[in-house]
């Protein structure tokens, strides 16, 4: 049996539009580094009262000179909380969890990852916009999930 | 593909399938009840006993009664009624009434465990949150029951072939045996997960669990499982939908075809819902978004064939214009309706869904209410409002009662479309907005309240009218079962193909693509998951907050 000649235009219409978004997400990762956050590191969550990053976390800078940001997603509250950071400046967030999976995702950007108890999410992200955004959870973590937001506070002025 | 002239109405076959619709369609209704008063409760509009607790357990209760319970049943009595009327046999009724008892039995546990607050732990029962050992050992009756449901098919498959060597499955059980095989390549993840990580650890003989290798095996299983309700709507649209408009089946060949890409590309796809997780690496998530994306291939080549089916019949009836055809269309059918809003919902489904595969843009919409708008066009109308016409259909051929309240099932899934439109639409938005899928209240979460709530009022209101159109649907469905007329049960009568497939091709070798399915799965997930357990790694103890 042969293919309807339309039906062919299409199948490979459908084909080249498949390639197309392929292409267009290859392109990106590549080129852009548009890519998820990725990171493999495990932590041991029994240990994170007195771990040296997670047990107080605060935003610092490295001797290199990254500003980095510790997150410590817990029932149900974010620590850090404000975190405050500059604007126009490469973030790092490092992310974990002290009990369930919770999701932390900046409202109004693309920052958004898992935290999960025994491992770090890390991500870096720089924000062009100076002002107060809302840390919101996005994985249900328990009866209070809807309660559990924070604050991030990015400051106008060039580092 | 001839059809059987005579029904099958009120034998034992067609009871078997009658009380598997019947638990679907139960389920659906409570779980429908449950749905409205999320929809409200998430608005922040009052009502008797609204609070926390009471919210995320319904949040559960809904997502497994519909996405689990609902579903399965509804494909399994499905499955055996067209197993009965395209082979003309049940092999092994009494495996078949146990697995149903063992499928209700899980059912009713699991329910149990969450309707008295034990197990809020959501459909997706990410560890370390824990729910009552009988949710997880309930969960796993049902799917040994659908295992045995695969088995009996296979069987009666067997059996028929050897009876007709040399003919190929006919289409509509083509496309279920591809299911089963699905069904088959997926749950062997849930099984893995379930049985040994949950199961062991909510008996306390282990103390701590990974929760990213068991997100990993949940989602191995949790994709696929939109195939599993998919496919059966797609066997519904290509071989009974255009018989109903009165037109052929276009493209056989091609139909066989796309079931079959389903078999092969349907499970190593499942890094695509963990783009936002740690311990998994960006290139493994990118091999994963590629898979995703080529299976977007078969979707395509389906829109077009029973498309192209329907405006056959429409030309058959006379239509001679490029669009006039789609008047000619039985649209006052229930059956028809539904099938066709539901493929319409499928578009705006797949677009959705393609910006959601789309590894680095998933970032913008990841667990926010976005994602529960994409799946109320997918799962909640593709696949439930097509089950809502087949059962329309399914009734009188399997009880011998002509269907009841006919006006109301005409408007039915007409109020489900706009309902569902009205719903995911403000979802949608509310999502790209940034607001988190699955808040007892929109207006809590955030200085952003005040800017989500009208969007979440908006989806109440599309929630209210989803909810009416449910309660007709079960209206519809009890006055159908309890006094419909007594009538001849219709025969079960499937589209005839334009160029019918009539000796077994390259797409009829199932077992040969399930291999292929196999060893996809393995270069998919075996040096990832690997990998992941030969890193050291710290487990979590249980938590149960709610």
């Amino acid at each position: 049996m042969s293919v309807n000649v339309y039906e062919k235009v299409w199948m490979w219409g459908a084909g080249g539009l498949i390639v197309l978004f392929v292409a267009a997400i290859g392109i990106t990762a590549v080129t852009q580094a548009v890519q998820p956050p990725s990171h493999i590191e495990t932590i041991d969550p029994a240990t994170l009262a007195d771990h040296p990053e997670f047990g107080d976390p605060q935003v610092h800078t490295t001797a290199d000179g990254k500003i980095v940001v510790p997150v410590v997603a817990e029932m149900f509250q974010f620590r850090p909380d404000p975190i405050e950071v500059p604007a126009h400046t490469p973030i790092t967030f490092r992310i974990t969890s002290g009990d369930v999976v919770h999701g932390f995702e900046i409202v109004g950007t693309n920052a958004n990852a898992m935290a999960i108890p025994g491992y770090v999410s890390q991500f870096t992200v720089s924000f062009q916009k100076a002002g107060d955004y809302d840390i919101v959870c996005n994985e249900f973590c328990g009866v209070m999930h809807h309660m559990m937001v924070g604050t991030i506070t990015v400051k106008g002025e060039h580092p | 593909m001839s059809s059987p002239a005579v029904g099958i109405a009120r034998t034992a076959p067609a009871r078997l399938a009658a009380a598997h619709i019947l638990v679907a369609v139960a389920a659906f209704g409570v779980a429908a009840m449950m749905g409205v008063l999320q929809g409200l409760s998430i608005a922040d509009i009052e009502f008797p006993m609204r609070d926390e607790s009471m919210y995320y357990m319904f949040v559960t209760a809904h997502g497994v009664l519909m996405a689990l319970v609902f579903t399965t049943f509804f494909i399994m009595g499905l499955g055996y009624a067209l197993c009965y009327a395209q082979f003309g046999r049940i092999v092994g009724m009494k495996a078949a009434w146990f697995a149903f008892w063992l499928a209700l039995a899980g059912t009713v546990a699991a329910a149990y465990t969450i309707l008295t607050g034990q197990s809020t732990v959501l459909y997706t029962f990410y560890p370390p949150m824990q729910a009552h050992p009988a949710f997880y050992i309930g969960a796993t009756l049902l799917v040994i029951g659908s295992w045995i449901w695969g088995g009996v098919t296979i069987a009666s498959y067997r059996s028929w072939k050897r009876d007709n060597p040399g003919s190929p499955a006919p289409m509509a059980m083509h496309g279920m045996l591809a299911t089963i095989i699905v069904w088959y390549l997926a749950t062997a993840g849930l099984a893995a997960e379930v049985l040994f990580m949950l199961i062991p650890w909510s008996l306390g003989w282990v103390a701590t669990i990974d929760p990213v290798v068991a997100r990993t095996l949940f989602w191995w299983f949790g994709h696929p499982l939109v195939y599993f309700w998919l496919l059966p709507a797609y066997v519904l649209w290509y071989t009974v939908m255009p018989r109903i408009a009165g037109g052929r089946l276009f493209s056989e060949k091609l139909a066989r075809m796309v079931f079959i890409l389903f078999v092969v590309l349907s499970t190593p796809v499942g890094f695509h819902h963990q783009f936002a997780d740690p311990g998994i690496s960006a290139n493994w998530k990118f091999v994963h978004t590629i898979t995703t994306f080529a299976i977007l291939f078969p979707s395509f080549v389906t829109a077009f064939t029973v498309i192209a089916s329907l405006e056959v019949a429409g030309r058959l009836k006379g239509a001679t214009g490029l669009f006039n055809w789609i008047g000619t269309l039985p649209w006052r059918d229930p059956f028809f309706a539904a099938m066709a809003l539901a493929m319409l919902s499928f578009a705006f489904g797949g677009f959705g869904g393609a910006i959601n595969a789309a590894y680095g843009m998933n970032a913008m919409v990841h667990n926010t209410a976005w994602i529960m708008g994409h799946f109320h066009v997918t799962l909640g109308t593709t696949a439930a409002l097509t089950f809502m016409g087949a059962t329309y259909w399914l009734m009188p051929r399997l009880l011998g009662r002509e269907l009841r309240l006919t006006a109301l099932a005409r408007i039915q899934p007409w109020l489900w479309f706009i309902g569902m439109a009205i719903f995911s639409t403000s979802f949608h938005i509310a999502g790209l907005r940034g607001l988190p899928r699955r808040v007892y209240s929109a207006s809590l979460a955030g200085d952003q309240g005040a800017a989500w709530s009208g969007l979440a009022t908006l989806g109440a209101v599309g929630g209210v009218v989803l909810f009416v159109s449910a309660m007709a649907f079960v209206a519809v469905v009890v006055a159908t079962w309890t006094s419909g007329r007594k009538v001849e049960g219709p025969a079960f009568e499937f589209a005839v193909a334009l160029e019918p497939v009539n000796t077994p091709g390259v797409w009829d070798r199932l077992g040969m693509w399930a291999v292929v399915g196999i060893v996809l799965i393995i270069l998919a997930y075996g040096y990832p998951l690997v990998t992941l357990i030969m890193t050291p790694r710290f487990g979590s103890p249980p938590f149960q907050p709610f």
